[in-house]
């Protein structure tokens, strides 16, 4: 006797279950980007990576050559929780999106993360449509971290713009800083409502989005800094 | 590399129509080698046609015992000669009149393991301690030996000298062994051989002493304490022994010593005194101690075969083609399934996969692909040369493909899940074969801890073909989530000369400072670093902007360490 392995969920099975159970697919991994506003901002990384579950499996983090120049490379002993990770060093945005790709139906990660700097024309509708529909099909969280680029058409479920806000105070030193704040504003998203919060990691090290930060409040808020 | 290179290599090679035959049983066609059924008796070592003739019965047929004629190879040099070797790969070539030496530990401290010939001229010997040298010559430069190096070298020398006689053996640590019985005469009869390979191996940059003698024994002592080149026939081998000292008869050195003590400094001596006598003393002494069955060895009484190791298994698969052809693709899954179903039937897998493609105008293309964990699953070593082979030129077309896999591992069957998936592990290591053999195995890595409090030592990325490394430890204080790669300099106001900073200027933009938290104090580490190395004081501060950044000021203000200290920016945080 033979077991036929589950064949591996279609394009067109995730938009029915969609359908049926709204709810759970909410929560499913698939595709974000996150815009991170100033290149040299941690804050974003630090956001991106409250939300990645280090009991999932390793992660696969892939960056191109501009950004590990402008950024730096990822300092393991400063991740908030023990991670596993893989870095893949690449030189072009092209090869980020195929690298991803090839992670993303590895269903035994985490995470894929990618890191693009800039616009880059490869990075269309039809790619991250396709990192999506992967993500989604192999229950992989599909990252896309982009700098110095304007949120242009794409197909990422959860369109996230992250910055660093102003600590909390340290408990123990009334001059340094403590726990780190991030203003993170959902400005396009499929299943939920766009929104803008202050947000925060919980004592576990996973994400809590305080609260929302109306138009008019966060200005003042920002430039008090 | 041209064709008549490589062929001989592969005596026996799949057919040339195999990809016309369609039902073709996969048999040993697949392998490469003169004897399809060797990996039968695999571990059992070949030892050579005497063996055979130890085993047969006193009263059969009664052979020659010095009819054999053994050649033996002794390197007096081997060490050294591989670390000059090295260097000048290098190109740090050492100068002729540098005295070198190579040091082993000692019981009481490293002692002299290897000289080169300006240190042996300046009076340095083997088996001294290096201080007591280093009194006599104060510029001898001493490194570390590599033993398991030159072990795995001399193991490849061996198999490399099949080239002469297919009967080879390693002999103690700086030697080798051939049954070139009925092998001389390819090479023009033994003077020429021994001259070819003695060539062979200066132009390889290793000095060799070699003799031919009807025994092991007698080949043994004549490479080491006899003559040039010396060639020793069976009747004269008595006398040609005699004259040797005592240490020719691969004793330890306290029968050596024993021996002299007894008045016994030549072979002769020892041959002389009454065999009843030396069997009487040395009756319950191991083979190396004992005199009595070394002289039997040594005059072809007892029998010492040369016990040569087996070939280690190669894999490959051939496939000449009728018509030249542009595009090897298409041959390549069915030769993949061959070459998996040998490593499967030997219990093997591919640790590297090499395909050798040979065009009709003589040059000769090489791809190459590594895996993480060995693997024999066709289809996914076939993935590993996807979108490489386009990159060849084919030129006039190729007519002959093999692919081999170059590097094996053992490999045992594992049960695969009932729901048909492979275990993670694999899965990964797939993965990440498939990402290195486009992007390269340098560029997909995995962070292995160091110890060390210097940020960017603290952490070195490996290659993720290598296994994981552990996991590290803990950084007390907090660590940026990024470093910078190198640190990038800033300028800064501060208010006090050794205090936190106020105001800095980065990548040509000003940030205020709110908050700051430190200095934390990094000295550098003396046992590595230069002696001018200044220390770090880091701080975290805080801008204006909510942004959190790690900065540090190298070296004091009057640490008479160079000017005026230096701010870098090393690291951002959450």
């Amino acid at each position: 006797m033979r077991c036929a392995p589950p064949p591996t969920r279609t394009a067109a099975d995730l938009l029915s279950d969609r359908a049926t159970d709204p709810a759970t697919t909410a929560e499913a991994p698939t595709l974000s980007e996150v815009f991170v506003e100033n290149a040299s901002d941690g804050g974003p990384l630090g956001f991106l990576l409250a939300q990645i579950d280090p009991a999932g499996g390793p992660v696969l983090w892939i960056s191109d050559r501009v950004s590990r120049h402008e950024a730096g490379r990822l300092c393991i002993a400063g991740l908030p929780r023990p991670l596993e990770v893989i870095a893949v060093d690449v030189n072009r945005p092209l090869d980020v999106l195929w690298a991803m790709e090839q992670g993303l139906g590895c269903g035994v990660l985490g995470a894929v993360v990618g890191e693009v700097w800039g616009e880059a024309p490869q990075l269309d509708f039809t790619a991250t449509k396709r990192l999506a529909l992967r993500a989604e099909a192999h229950g992989v969280a599909a990252w896309l971290i982009r700098r110095a680029a304007q949120p242009n058409l794409s197909a990422a479920r959860k369109r996230w713009r992250v910055a660093s806000l102003a600590a909390l105070p340290d408990p123990d030193d009334s001059r340094a800083p403590g726990a780190p704040l991030w203003r993170a504003e959902l400005f396009r998203s499929r299943w939920g409502a766009p929104g803008d919060w202050v947000a925060r990691t919980t004592a576990q090290g996973r994400l809590h989005l305080d609260h929302r930060v109306e138009a008019e409040a966060a200005a003042p808020r920002t430039g008090q800094g | 590399m041209r064709h008549e290179d490589k062929l001989p290599v592969l005596l026996q090679t799949a057919q040339g129509d195999r990809h016309q035959t369609t039902a073709r049983p996969v048999a040993p066609a697949w392998r490469a080698g003169t004897d399809a059924n060797r990996g039968r008796r695999q571990g059992r070592g070949r030892a050579g046609v005497a063996a055979d003739a130890v085993a047969l019965p006193a009263g059969g047929l009664s052979r020659d015992p010095l009819a054999r004629r053994i050649t033996a190879l002794h390197f007096p040099t081997l060490a050294m000669d591989r670390y000059l070797r090295h260097r000048d790969r290098q190109g740090n070539r050492v100068p002729d009149d540098l005295p070198l030496a190579l040091a082993v530990d000692g019981p009481h401290g490293p002692v002299l393991h290897a000289t080169n010939r300006a240190a042996r001229l300046a009076g340095m010997r083997l088996g001294e301690r290096v201080v007591d040298m280093r009194a006599l010559c104060p510029d001898l430069q001493v490194e570390f030996a590599d033993i398991a190096g030159d072990r795995a070298m001399l193991a490849r020398l061996m198999l490399w000298c099949r080239r002469w006689c297919p009967w080879t053996a390693p002999d103690g640590d700086t030697g080798l062994v051939m049954d070139s019985t009925g092998s001389d005469h390819l090479w023009g009869g033994e003077t020429a051989m021994l001259r070819d390979i003695e060539e062979k191996f200066s132009l390889m940059g290793l000095s060799c002493d070699l003799a031919i003698a009807p025994t092991h024994g007698a080949a043994w002592a004549l490479s080491r304490h006899g003559g040039l080149r010396e060639i020793c026939q069976g009747p004269e081998l008595a006398q040609r022994m005699a004259p040797l000292p005592v240490a020719a008869l691969r004793l330890m050195p306290d029968t050596v010593l024993l021996l002299h003590r007894l008045g016994l400094k030549t072979v002769g001596d020892l041959a002389a005194v009454p065999r009843r006598a030396l069997a009487r003393r040395f009756a319950r002494a191991a083979l190396p101690q004992n005199p009595l069955m070394r002289l039997d060895q040594m005059m072809g009484r007892l029998a010492e075969p040369v016990q040569s190791p087996d070939d280690p298994p190669r894999f490959a698969v051939q496939s000449r083609l009728p018509e030249p052809v542009s595009d090897p693709e298409p041959h390549l899954p069915a030769m993949a399934r061959d070459l998996c179903a040998g490593l499967a039937a030997e219990g093997m897998g591919a640790r590297r996969v090499t395909l050798h493609l040979y065009r009709t105008d003589g040059e000769v293309a090489a791809l190459s692909v590594a895996t993480a964990r060995a693997s024999r699953a066709a289809d996914h070593l076939l993935r590993l040369f996807e979108g490489r082979l386009e990159r060849l030129d084919p030129g006039f077309g190729f007519d002959l493909i093999i692919l081999e896999a170059s590097v094996v591992e053992r490999l045992d069957m594992v049960q695969t899940r009932i729901d048909g998936h492979v275990d993670s592990e694999t899965e990964l290591a797939r993965l990440i074969d498939r990402l290195s053999a486009r992007f390269g195995a340098d560029h997909i890595t995995r962070p292995a801890p160091k110890d060390s409090h210097i940020p960017e030592r603290r952490e070195r990325w490996q290659s993720a073909m290598a296994p994981a490394a552990g996991a590290p430890g803990t950084s007390r204080s907090p660590r940026p989530l990024r470093l910078l790669d190198p640190p990038e300099e800033i300028r800064v106001l501060y208010a006090v000369p050794d205090g936190p900073p106020v105001q800095f200027t980065w990548r040509r933009l000003p940030h205020k400072v709110t908050r700051f938290a430190g200095p934390e104090r990094i000295a550098p580490e003396w046992w590595a670093d230069r002696p001018t190395a200044r220390l770090r004081d880091y701080y975290r501060i805080e801008t204006q902007h909510g942004r959190r950044y790690w900065l540090f000021r190298e070296g004091l203000a009057d640490d008479g360490r160079g000017g005026a200290p230096r701010w870098f920016l090393h690291g951002v945080f959450a």
